[in-house]
Parts: structure tokens; sequence; C-alpha cells
């Protein structure tokens, strides 16, 4: 088993590039639930956890796994849990109780094909609305999307980085395609890595308040049992955590939660350009299905066809300002997605240039081809 | 007896909340609250190293009042976070406060499973057959034929009996006390959290508001009294048949048994897996 700290070439799938990932990130506490195409990840960190003095534990079902990672969280361990659409469906509850607490964490969806038990083993991009909207309120959450083995572990690491630095859950978009996809990846030495960690309190504990706003709109944190006693709730509270029902209070709290993620849009919205230099049609995408676009797009080349590539990493907070450039730049973009349009709506909602926007789906299971896509392409050239 | 009472009201009550608290008056929760005070000042836990975790409901607002590390969770999930903090960081204290429909309805699962799992934890459930931050709806506690805002013509499922719940799931120690017997409230607690392992106490109390009212069951005072007269020692249970236990309940320490501890049990996983190759 290889450990995460060699710099030397591997073949891994993108579940196990997951679990190098987060450990690279210093994750050290994972809970979950068995479920494909998600169990790789649980039974990888299974073994690699107690050798770096982590924990791994397999709870009764997906809420007890992400109410576990959040304690753990609490008491000042990085943690992360992994599932697919039914455990990610059952996480929603405790998911918007670490949104309005505040605890980091990162909580991995490897999507497969829904609605319910839906198809198990075959891939989807259907949880993306979910994953931003899908516990209930308004809150703040980032959602990331991989599309490769190598994605698997920067962006992981990267996850982990937003959820300590602005104290929120980060939701980790697989897909079935990626996460069993075996690339050869050479893992970065763990010198070269950057890692961010939440920010402890400097005052004594008799002058910490956990929740009162600063420059950053995130409070220090800090952990269970290092002297600073404080109650955590989800009821609505105020900055020294304390249940309130005064509507300034409730406002002013509420608007510092999306603020702080307001503040951070630059580094936050991670999106990728290729071939847009010249572009004129643009194909975006994420996921595993920014691959197959990518090859459409060489092949558009090749007929004369100024094609250029928008992948969206970051899904959510929705990446307006490189879709808005984008839909600026051509004449039409097409949104090969699996599954209805989940984001070609958000891509719309955001197109003030009237640009032509061509959706193409597909929820039957199975991939979307380059040829599909090229298809797409030729029709709007 | 008054000075060690305003030692404890001084040293763990939270004094920059803003109380009145949100129970009713004659509410078991206080009682309650008071013997947990006490059970951990009588051990001398270090408050920074004790968690208290708790779901939701009437006697989960309990974290909110006391000065400890306080986690006051989802509905029916506090042994979840519970586990989490505890695995994360062992060498903490870590309790946890539920309800009767908290932690065997909608958290019968988790609570069934960190009974079987064995993680250095305490359970204190406070029973008091009822929702009552809602209204007074039937509970896994409420007795066959009673009334309640969801019952209101006599409730036609049977009852949970939470402390045999926890033995059979396998709590290595499982005790039953009321808000009438508060000394030995005391005692019992202690015992729960000094013992290794999933430890277990259950908690009979009153809602006189709710579940009492509409049962004509009396006020708080009658309620609580009425604990007295239903509780049968363990050991004196023993001896009784069933019909002369009908209607009455077992107080005391129903299993103490000892097993590995699963949280300890780890930790040597973490030990002998740094000894293989990588």
């Amino acid at each position: 088993m290889a450990s995460p700290e060699t710099g030397q070439r591997l073949l891994l799938q993108g579940n196990e590039a997951v679990v190098h990932g987060a450990l690279a990130a210093g994750c050290r506490f994972f809970a979950g639930y068995p479920i494909t195409p998600a169990s790789e990840i649980s039974e990888l960190l299974s073994v690699m956890l107690p050798k770096v003095g982590g924990t791994f534990i397999q709870m009764e079902d997906e809420i007890a796994s992400m109410g576990a990672i959040i304690g753990a969280s609490l008491a000042g361990v990085k943690s992360m849990t992994a599932t697919s659409g039914p455990g990610f469906s059952l996480m929603q509850e405790n998911l918007g109780y670490a949104c309005i607490t505040e605890v980091p964490c990162v909580v991995v969806n490897v999507m497969r094909g829904g609605p319910s038990t839906g198809l198990p083993t075959n891939v989807s991009q259907g949880d993306v609305l979910m994953a931003r909207w899908g516990t209930h309120g308004d809150h703040p959450i980032i959602v990331l999307a991989v599309s490769s083995v190598a994605d698997c572990f920067s962006i992981t690491v990267r996850a982990f980085n937003l959820s300590e630095k602005y104290r929120v859950p980060v939701i980790l978009l697989s897909d079935e395609v990626v996460a069993h996809t075996r690339e050869c990846v050479v893992l970065p030495s763990q010198d070269k890595i950057r890692v961010v960690d939440r920010i402890a309190p400097s005052v004594p504990p008799e002058w910490y308040k956990p929740y009162a706003d600063n420059n950053r709109g995130v409070p220090d944190m800090a952990s269970f049992g290092e002297g600073y006693r404080h109650h955590v709730t989800g009821l609505v509270h105020d900055e020294r955590g304390y249940p309130t029902q005064q509507p300034k209070e409730i406002e002013s709290f509420l608007m510092r939660l999306h603020d702080k993620i307001t503040k951070g849009f630059s580094e936050i919205m991670i999106t990728k350009t290729q071939m847009m230099e010249d572009a004129d049609v643009c194909v975006i995408a994420y996921g595993c299905v920014s691959r197959a676009a990518m090859q459409a797009i060489k092949m558009a080349r090749a007929h004369g066809i100024k094609a250029g590539m928008l992948q969206l990493i970051t899904l959510f907070p929705f990446p307006r300002k490189a879709v808005d450039a984008a839909l600026r730049q051509c004449s039409a973009a097409i949104v090969p997605e699996l599954n209805l349009g989940q984001m070609a709506r958000e891509i719309n909602r955001v197109n003030q240039t009237g640009t032509r926007v061509v959706k193409y789906n597909r929820i039957d299971g199975q991939m979307i081809t380059p040829d599909e896509i090229l298809k797409q392409i030729l029709g709007v050239s | 007896m008054v000075v060690e009472t305003e030692v404890i009201r001084h040293e763990y009550l939270r004094h920059d909340k803003k109380f009145p608290h949100v129970w009713c008056p004659g509410c078991g929760n206080g009682i309650v609250l008071g013997s947990l005070l006490r059970a951990i000042h009588e051990l001398g836990l270090p408050k920074d190293d004790v968690v208290v975790a708790s779901g939701i409901g009437c006697s989960s607002r309990l974290t909110t009042y006391i000065d400890f590390n306080t986690l006051h969770t989802t509905h029916g999930r506090a042994l979840t976070f519970a586990t989490g903090v505890k695995l994360a960081k062992p060498r903490l204290k870590v309790i946890t406060v539920m309800g009767d429909g908290d932690a065997t309805a909608i958290g019968g699962n988790h609570f069934i499973h960190a009974a079987r799992r064995n993680i250095n934890i305490t359970a204190v459930i406070i029973n008091n057959s009822t929702y009552g931050m809602t209204g007074g709806q039937y509970s896994p506690t409420t007795p066959y034929g009673s009334k309640s805002t969801t019952s209101v013509y006599g409730h036609v499922e049977h009852d949970f009996s939470i402390a045999e719940l926890a033995v059979t799931a396998g709590a290595v120690f499982v005790a039953r006390g009321t808000v009438y017997h508060a000394a030995q409230l005391d005692k019992l607690l202690e015992q729960a959290i000094t013992k290794r392992g999933f430890s277990v106490v259950e908690v009979i109390s009153n809602c006189h508001v709710q579940h009492g009212r509409r049962n004509k069951l009396g006020d708080a005072v009658t309620m609580i009294t009425g604990f007295r007269d239903r509780a049968v020692p363990v050991a004196k249970a023993a001896k009784m048949s069933a019909e002369e236990m009908r209607g009455k309940f077992t107080i005391g320490v129903l299993c103490d048994v000892d097993k590995p501890v699963s949280s300890e049990e780890y930790d040597r996983i973490r030990q002998e897996s740094c000894q293989l190759p990588q």
C-alpha cells in the first residue's frame, strides 16, 4: 500500500486518489457507511488511517457518519465522509448543522444514477443542485467537481483547505466514472502540498466569543478540551453561541455566514480554460464529462472550428465571472451533462448577452462520448 | 449541604447565559441537571475535559445552561456526534443527555448501535413518556392506552423499556433512577460516568404539563411522589411475581459487566498497524 508521502508514479483509481489527497491535507478521521460506488474510499482509509494515528469508523448509517465527522472536527481533527446519492440524502440533516455551526468537514459524493436507489453502478451527475440546496434553509456551502484521478488528489486537498479556512462544509462531487477510472499520477511530496488549518483563538479563554465577527467573517475556532469551553448549537445563535431570537442578531449572524464565502470568491471559484484564446464555440463542462468534452474540442479543431473549453471545478458558489466571460466571447456554448440540465440552468441564469446555450443531456447511466459532443459543436458552427 | 449547592451552582452553571431556562415549573429536568452536576463535582472532573452532548427536546436544552464543552446537536443524533468527539480525543469525558423520543424513536438506531459498539460514553436518558416541547404527542415510552395530542382516543401501541433495551443491545452498565430518588440518581450517574464502556442511565421523570394533565396523573409533586410508590429496587423485584410488578418498574443497577471498549481497542489497532510494512 503506497503511503501518500511518496513522490512516485502510481496507477490509482479516483477513489484511491481521494484517500491520498485527504491524508495529505491532514484528514485524520473518517466515518462512513458502505455504498456503491464510494466504498473503496472507506476500505482504503480503514487501512491507512490507523497507520498515521487517525481514526476510521463504520457507522450505522450516513446520518450517523455525518454526525461523527462533525463531532471529530469539533474535537480538532480534520474529518471526512464519503457516500453516494442515497447516503447523501441522509446526510443533508447534519450537513445543515455543519453549515450553521461552521464546522469544517469534507463530504465526498460519488454520484450514481438516481432518484432513490436508481442505478448504483452507473454514472450520473444528478446530484449537482442537491449538493448546493439539499439541506433546508438559506445556507452557505462550497461544491467542487473532479474530472480525473489527478484532480481527485489535488482538489481533495483544496476541499480541506477551503473548509478549514472558511469554516464551511465542502462537498466534493465525484462520479462513478472518475471514481473507478485508473490513471497514472505522480503525487507531489508532502512538502510541496499547501495545507491550511483553521485558526485557533489567541485570546484568553474568558475573552473568547466563539461566533464573533472579525475582518475575515470567519470566527477563530477552538477545539473541545483546550480550555475554551463554549456552546455549539444548531439553533440560530448569538456571538457567544447561545440561542437567540433577536431579529438583529439573527440577521447579522446569517448574513455573516454568506458574506464570509462572498469575501473569498476569488480564491474559492476554481475554473480551467483550454483553447479559449480564439474560441468562437465553447463547451462548459465538469466532472467526467469534461474529459469527453476536451476530446471533442480537439476533434472540432481538426475540422477547423474554433472550439474551446471552460471546465468548472467549483460548481457553487457559481463561478459567474468565468462563465460570463465565456458567454460574452462565444456565439454558442454547449453544456453537456449527465442530468437534465442542472448546471445549464445556472449558466442560462447569468447569460446576459443572449448567447446560444445548447444543452446536451444523458440520463441513461451511460457516458457522453466525444462524438456526441462534437455533433453538438458542428450543429452550432 | 446548602453551601455545597451554592458551590455547584456557582461553579457549573453558565452565568453569562440569558436565564430563565425553558423548563416549566416542577419539571424533572432540573433535578437531573442537579444530579449530573453533583456527580461530576463529586468525581472531580475538570470542566475543560467534560463534553456534554444533547439532542433536541426539553431535556436536551440542558446543555445550554452548564459550563462544559457543550454540544446541542440535531434530533436523535447526540450519540453520533459524541462518538466522533470521543474517538477524535479519547482523553475527554463524553456524556450525552437525551429524551425518550430523542434517544429511542428518531435516535433509536444510534442508541442500540452505540451500546453494541461499546465506546466509552455515558448516555443519560430522561424519560417523561412524551414529546413535551412539541406539545405532548405520544412517544416510544407512552404507555398503552394513554392519551396524548396524537392519541386522543387512547394509545394503541406498546412502550419500550429503555433500560432493558440498553441491556439487550449490549451496554456494559445500565441503571434506572427517578427524579424522586435524587440521592440515588447522583450515585448512579457517578457509577455510569466512571464505568469503562458504554453506560446508560434512564431517569424516569415527569411531564405534568403534557402527559400528566392529559392522563389525570396530577401535578408535579403528585407525579414525582408517584415514582416513589411505583419504583422497586432491582434486588427486591427479582423476588416479586409479574403480577406484583404490574404498574411498577425497577430502579437501581440492571447490568454491570466488563467488555473490551472499542475506543480503547482501536488504539491497539493504531499501534499494531504502524508496525506493518507500508
